[in-house]
């Protein structure tokens, strides 16, 4: 409808974000004014270290996993992974400069880099503003920063407490008609 | 340039990273899309803005599954764009919806379309809301607001955040620029394939339309 702001000037920054929107779909040739799949993430070096230490194994930006990935501690991945990523009851921070295909499951995860895939984390999953997410999350928590981008749907499940997990076991039991306990039998008083 | 949007700071200039502040503004037509989805039953909501914890979480608590779909950044992607004869870059539709908006029939009950259509490329409106159509569910809803005529291409892009059924939190940018205005006709033919639709007139000349399929 508006013919384009004389003052816009063709953006080369990798950062979707911070660019200015094409006026119309025609863009001037040699413009790289629009963001590329592979621009992300925008501030790799600053935020690489605060978090290293907290782990126990590190996986470098130069390293290229494909198959099965899984382990026993924390992890600090900063690679390529494609696969499955499977860190049972442990913490996983996905690095700034990495880049998953996979289904990935954690206790905990921290995403910083590109993730293509199902993403489960069964106590919290949070998205950093620098990451890109294309995949199904499933957690109980989750904490999402600006400018994170995600693409797909987010499953929370509600958290459990010791006495609510017993309480659905044994609903769960008596459903499928299984007694679980002396509580489901008869009292003494019942009993002839 | 008139900060149209937002109850509390109507002259407000165009935001700049350093100084961009949420605004809140009662929103009548999204009280009435809450109201609407109080009747369904394992709610589907997909929510075409940017990801935004404050909607997840609203939806999350009022029952629903959220699918998130920012489908104005995903069509900034270089790779959606071929290079013309002239040398230009230019958006192509197929390729975009090859990898956006691929949901099955009938999968949501409510689409908030918040207002991605002023923003989108002009080859992009009207097939997006005939795929909206398609991903609705009978009498399923969608909620999209529109800019009025009083709106310049330097009307700001906002983020919206829920607060809760009645209020919602503009936060500007990123920095996308508004394309064209929809009168109301426009938003008739626009939605034309749909059973019915609302208007709502904002004080913040915010035209807000509940659609239902």
């Amino acid at each position: 409808m508006w013919k384009a702001r004389p003052d816009e000037k063709p953006s080369s920054s990798p950062n979707p974000s911070a660019t200015g929107t094409p006026a119309s779909s025609v863009v001037s040739s040699g413009t790289p004014a629009l963001p590329s799949k592979e621009s992300r993430p925008p501030e790799p070096a600053k935020i690489t270290e605060p978090f290293r230490s907290d782990v126990a194994a590190h996986i470098g930006k130069s390293v290229v996993i494909k198959g099965e990935l899984s382990g026993n501690e924390d992890l600090y991945l900063d690679g390529e992974v494609e696969g499955t990523i499977d860190m049972g009851q442990h913490s996983l921070i996905i690095g700034p400069n990495a880049r998953i295909r996979a289904n990935i499951s954690a206790r905990d995860l921290v995403l910083h880099g590109r993730v293509e895939g199902n993403v489960r984390g069964s106590e919290r999953v949070e998205l950093k503003k620098s990451t890109v997410v294309v995949g199904d999350i499933s957690t109980q928590r989750i904490v999402i920063e600006d400018g994170a981008y995600f693409k797909g749907s987010i499953d929370l499940q509600k958290e459990h407490k010791p006495e609510q997990r017993k309480a659905a076991a044994a609903a769960a039991y008596q459903s499928s008609g299984v007694d679980i306990g002396a509580s489901h039998q008869p009292s003494f008083l019942e009993q002839k | 340039m008139r900060w149209f949007r937002g109850t509390a700071d109507t002259q407000a200039k165009p935001q700049s990273k350093a100084t961009s502040q949420r605004v809140s503004r009662r929103s009548t037509g999204f009280t009435e899309f809450t109201r609407t989805l109080a009747g369904f039953e394992n709610l589907a909501v997909l929510d075409l803005g940017p990801t935004s914890s404050a909607n997840i979480s609203f939806l999350t608590n009022f029952g629903g599954r959220v699918y998130n779909e920012d489908v104005l950044r995903s069509s900034r992607d270089t790779s959606y764009f071929t290079r013309q004869d002239d040398g230009t870059m230019k958006l192509d539709p197929a390729k975009f919806f090859a990898e956006n908006l691929n949901h099955p029939e009938n999968r949501f009950d409510a689409v908030l379309c918040w207002d991605v259509a002023d923003y989108l490329d002009e080859a992009l409106v009207k097939p997006m809301v005939e795929r909206i159509h398609k991903s609705l569910k009978p009498k399923g809803v969608l909620l999209a607001f529109f800019h009025t005529k009083d709106a310049g291409p330097d009307s700001p892009y906002c983020r919206y955040h829920i607060m809760s059924k009645e209020v919602l939190e503009l936060e500007p940018g990123p920095d996308f620029r508004l394309q064209r205005i929809f009168n109301n006709r426009h938003a008739e033919n626009l939605f034309k394939d749909f059973a019915s639709l609302k208007f709502f007139l904002g004080k913040d000349n915010i035209r807000e339309i509940l659609v239902v399929r």
